[in-house]
């Protein structure tokens, strides 16, 4: 098992005006999953390129192991990559693409082919060795990608949007796979998307970023149940976000006024500090908001539509109050329930231990 | 990266150029404007100005009129029949200038193909003078010029989204109205870019005049051929060339206002920016024309019996088809015909008789010919060679890093194509006399190389740009030092590129005539300077042989280029 640890120091990287990376930290511990998350334009895809050596940064220093790499070229640190588009060299078959890096680290031809054959069968394509990558389908190639940048066993792995292309079940498949290699192999992986979903199912810690900066840096439980900013309760799943003023702060818990209801309630803190008198958001999860009988809750509004995704039913909410935005309830289909109805008329609520207060970043 | 390129432009292109024009001003006894009080003295050299703008305007429009359909058509078929279509625009793109003209002397002659038919069907009782008048020498430059018109245009409509006028038929345009309305407008740039290019290449043309054409055909680089060549006067022949460029000039001037230099590299064509730069009204108008155009075309539709009214969009017309067949033998059938008469005992009169191999005997026998095929192999060999050199470093240069200034740059690059040839043909003439260069391969590939780097600069730009360099990042990351990379992954993937532009730069100075027309001669002569030599001496078959022989040899390199394109395609 080989693995390594990466520490990315007060990294940053401009071009021209254009600040890509701003200033950033980030320590990935050995054997970790990290995945950088954030929309296009965040900045994760520039720092994957100077973590890999294929962009150099302004400011800043990356160490693998203890070892400043920031100034070694890419083919020298180690590094495996897989590229969103597989990058697979189109004049060489599957298994001259495979034993490319043995062929450059000037493995003997015997233990390069015994080890070309090993990482095929590790991603369930032995037959396919010597066909060239144009005859294989997008997950097929996907797959050779991986065994390319596996079977010279580099200490760190990093992948860029390796799933993007694919359609929703293969890339369900191959998560799973990436997560069975990773297991398998130890090595210490830094995962780039921009689709939460598979940030929260294959990573031990996501990292957020936006606008070239880190956002949040955490466990997906972390960022997803005690986010730091509206941005990332907005990015990671749905949110129902309120407005409101704290009143006071004891523990945990925090005493908080509903600006457009004008109601008193209770909200948990997202381990910030907060003052009394400080605007804040309050973000309930769909799926923690509860719907009741109309009368009984904080709230009241209309069902303006309902929508049933399979597993879940989700219900869009106008409420009755002026200025609250649309708000969204979720909860498990169930089969002979009553059916929702349009303009239908329901009660709100929420547990307290359910409301986050966030800083009002403004959005 | 880009040094040799630059420095080479500079020696052998602004420096001969310079001091041609410096000529005209700068004569034995100090500064003069004596030229150009000539020039303009009497109508003369104005008269064949306008000459040759008339010649060069009818040529551009027969060949963007008449090449449209044949680039549409190509550009809808299916994969097969694309490649046979193309097989022969290329086939006549690369045929010889020279051996083209000669064709069309034999073809249009007293006793040529047309004269005989004419005859033989009774239309006519003695031949027709053919030759020598507008005609024939509109027929042999829109014959010499239509290939470029088609690939230029191609290049444009190859890349126009074919969901767009199936998008505009869902949304309830006729088909006529779906052409006139998106597609037209979006292959515009194409158009224009065919017209420019085919305007400035034929107003510094002077094989097809002086071989088809009367004294009332004389265009303006043929003046400067005989003040060169006969009078020696260089002054005077710098005040004409002067006079040439400025048109040019002007031409790309008036065309850079209109539709921006940019479309010409066919870089925005996907973006319809020609007619966001045209005025309010003029769009207005325009519009209105097509929208007139389209209502028109789907009236003749519906007037058409509806079986086949109902035909996909998508599939080419009978019509369409007999008009792009007629146009493609009408440009190849000349040079065919050439080939039983070379065969022939008959001289050039048709029908040939009997079988002879004489006159490749004649040929082959003679030094002249021989020594001219030796040389022509060597230079172009060494102009492939020397391009590669210097042009790829720069298209790599000018592709892959952020260097300022790059449109200048790329600019500077081109000018071998946009400078009339005849100017820096004269211009490196003088040059070269005074270096002692003149009637060496040396110089001649140095010359040719010149014109020929462009070309490579171009297809090695766009090669590069459809490379995918993440193919590099990957090789680096697992494990490629630099030049590893370059020879494992870069070269490898380029090479098809590499060599298709390599043969572009070799047949672009296998048929090179205008530098070598003076830079050459006797047994120092190019295979085409030694063929307009003994063309204009007198038409013998054995000119037909070896036009014969240029074109087999031609028809392989473009047979074993496509293979090569296609198999690098392939992959």
């Amino acid at each position: 098992m080989v693995s390594s640890s990466l520490r990315i120091h007060e990294l940053c990287k401009r071009y021209g005006d254009f600040v890509a990376l701003a200033p950033t930290s980030l320590d990935v511990a050995k054997g970790e999953f990290l995945t950088l998350l954030g929309p296009s334009g965040s900045g994760k895809t520039t720092m994957l390129s100077l973590i890999a050596g294929l962009a150099h940064p302004d400011e800043g220093r990356i160490l693998i192991d203890d070892t400043d790499v920031t100034r070694s070229p890419a083919y020298a640190r180690d590094i495996g990559v897989v590229f969103q588009n597989y990058a697979l060299f189109p004049h060489m078959t599957i298994e001259d693409n495979i034993a490319f890096p043995l062929k450059m680290r000037k493995v003997a031809d015997a233990e390069a082919r015994r080890r070309t054959a090993e990482a095929l069968e590790t991603v369930h394509l032995p037959h396919v060795a010597k066909r060239y990558p144009r005859e294989l389908s997008g997950g097929q190639q996907q797959r050779i990608a991986l065994a390319r940048c596996i079977v010279y066993r580099p200490a760190i792995i990093l992948m860029d949007e390796p799933l993007g292309a694919l359609d929703k079940k293969l890339r369900d498949q191959m998560q799973l796979e990436i997560k069975r290699i990773h297991r398998e192999l130890g090595t210490t992986i830094v995962y780039v998307t921009h689709d939460q979903e598979e940030a929260m199912t294959m990573s031990d810690r996501i990292c957020l970023m936006n606008a070239g900066a880190i956002e949040q840096l955490g466990t997906p439980q972390d960022l997803y149940f005690r986010p730091r900013s509206v941005f990332v309760a907005d990015f990671l799943g749905e949110s129902n976000l309120l407005k409101a003023t704290v009143r006071g702060v004891d523990g945990e818990g925090l005493d908080i006024v509903l600006t457009e209801q004008a109601a008193a309630s209770r909200a948990v803190g997202n381990g910030s500090r907060f003052a009394a008198g400080e605007p804040i958001k309050v973000m309930v999860r769909p799926q923690n908001l509860v719907v009741a009988e109309a009368g009984s809750g904080m709230l009241s509004g209309r069902i303006t539509d309902v929508m049933i995704s399979g597993s879940l039913t989700r219900l869009y909410i106008a409420p009755e109050t002026a200025g609250l935005p649309q708000l969204v309830a979720a909860h498990p289909t169930r089969s002979g329930s009553a059916p929702y109805e349009i303009g239908q008329r329901l009660s709100l609520g929420w547990h307290a231990a359910d409301a986050v207060a966030i800083h009002d970043g403004g959005i | 990266m880009g040094a040799p390129l630059v420095l080479l432009l500079v020696l052998f292109l602004v420096y001969p150029v310079g001091q041609l024009l410096l000529l005209s001003v700068y004569g034995d006894n100090g500064f003069t404007l004596a030229p150009y009080r000539q020039l303009f003295a009497s109508s003369v050299y104005l008269d064949v100005l306008l000459i040759t703008l008339k010649i060069s305007l009818a040529t551009t429009l027969v060949c963007v009129v008449a090449g449209y359909p044949i680039a549409y058509l190509i550009s809808v078929v299916g994969k097969e029949r694309k490649a046979t279509l193309l097989f022969w625009v290329l086939l006549s793109f690369w045929t010889s200038f020279l051996v083209r003209a000669f064709a069309w002397i034999v073809l249009l002659g007293r006793n040529g193909v047309i004269n005989k038919t004419l005859i033989s069907l009774g239309i006519i009782s003695s031949p027709a003078s053919l030759l020598y008048n507008f005609g024939s020498v509109l027929v042999g430059m829109v014959n010499a010029l239509l290939p470029l018109a088609v690939l230029t245009m191609l290049s444009v409509m190859e890349n126009i989204d074919r969901t767009l006028p199936r998008a505009a038929a869902t949304l309830g345009a006729r088909p006529g109205m779906a052409f006139w309305k998106i597609y037209f407008p979006l292959s515009l740039p194409g158009v224009a870019a065919a017209g420019i290019m085919v305007f400035v290449t034929a107003i510094g043309f002077f094989i097809v005049p002086a071989l088809l054409g009367g004294r009332r055909e004389t265009m303006i680089t043929q003046l400067i051929i005989d003040q060169v060549q006969q009078t020696m006067n260089w002054g005077f022949a710098g005040a004409i060339s002067v006079l040439l460029l400025v048109v040019v000039l002007v031409v790309f001037a008036a065309y850079d206002r209109l539709l921006g230099l940019s479309t010409m590299t066919g870089g925005s064509a996907s973006r319809n920016t020609a007619p966001s730069r045209l005025s309010g009204p003029l769009t207005k108008a325009g519009d209105a024309l097509l929208t007139l155009l389209g209502a028109i075309s789907d009236r003749i539709i519906l007037l058409l019996p509806s079986r086949r009214r109902e035909r996909n969009l998508d599939q080419a017309g009978m019509g369409l088809q007999v008009f792009v067949w007629t146009m493609l033998l009408i440009i190849s059938a000349p040079t065919i015909l050439m080939i039983p008469l070379s065969f022939g005992n008959g001289g050039l009169n048709w029908p040939p008789q009997g079988f002879t191999l004489h006159w490749y005997e004649t040929v082959l026998n003679s030094p002249l010919w021989t020594q001219a095929m030796l040389r022509s192999l060597l230079v172009g060999i060494g102009t492939g060679l020397l391009a590669m050199l210097i042009g790829t470093p720069a298209a790599f240069l000018l592709v892959r890093s952020d260097i300022r200034g790059k449109a200048a740059w790329l600019a500077f690059i081109l000018s071998p194509i946009v400078v009339p040839r005849m100017i820096i043909a004269v211009g490196l003439f003088y040059v070269f006399a005074q270096m002692g260069l003149v009637g060496s391969a040396f110089g001649l590939v140095l010359g040719h190389t010149v014109v020929a780097v462009p070309y490579v600069v171009m297809t090695m730009m766009a090669v590069l740009r459809n490379y995918d360099t993440r193919l590099d990042h990957a090789a680096q990351s697992l494990g490629a030092g630099p030049i590893a990379t370059l020879r494992y992954i870069t070269f490898p993937i380029l090479g098809a590129g590499m060599m298709s532009s390599f043969l572009f730069a070799f047949a672009t100075s296998f048929d090179e005539l205008t530098i070598a027309l003076f830079a050459t001669g006797g047994l120092n002569a190019t295979l085409p300077k030694q063929f307009w030599d003994e063309v204009t001496l007198q038409v013998s078959p054995a000119i037909a042989a070896v036009s014969t022989c240029l074109f087999v040899f031609m028809g392989l390199l473009i047979f074993v280029a496509e293979r090569l394109r296609r198999r690098a395609a392939a992959r």
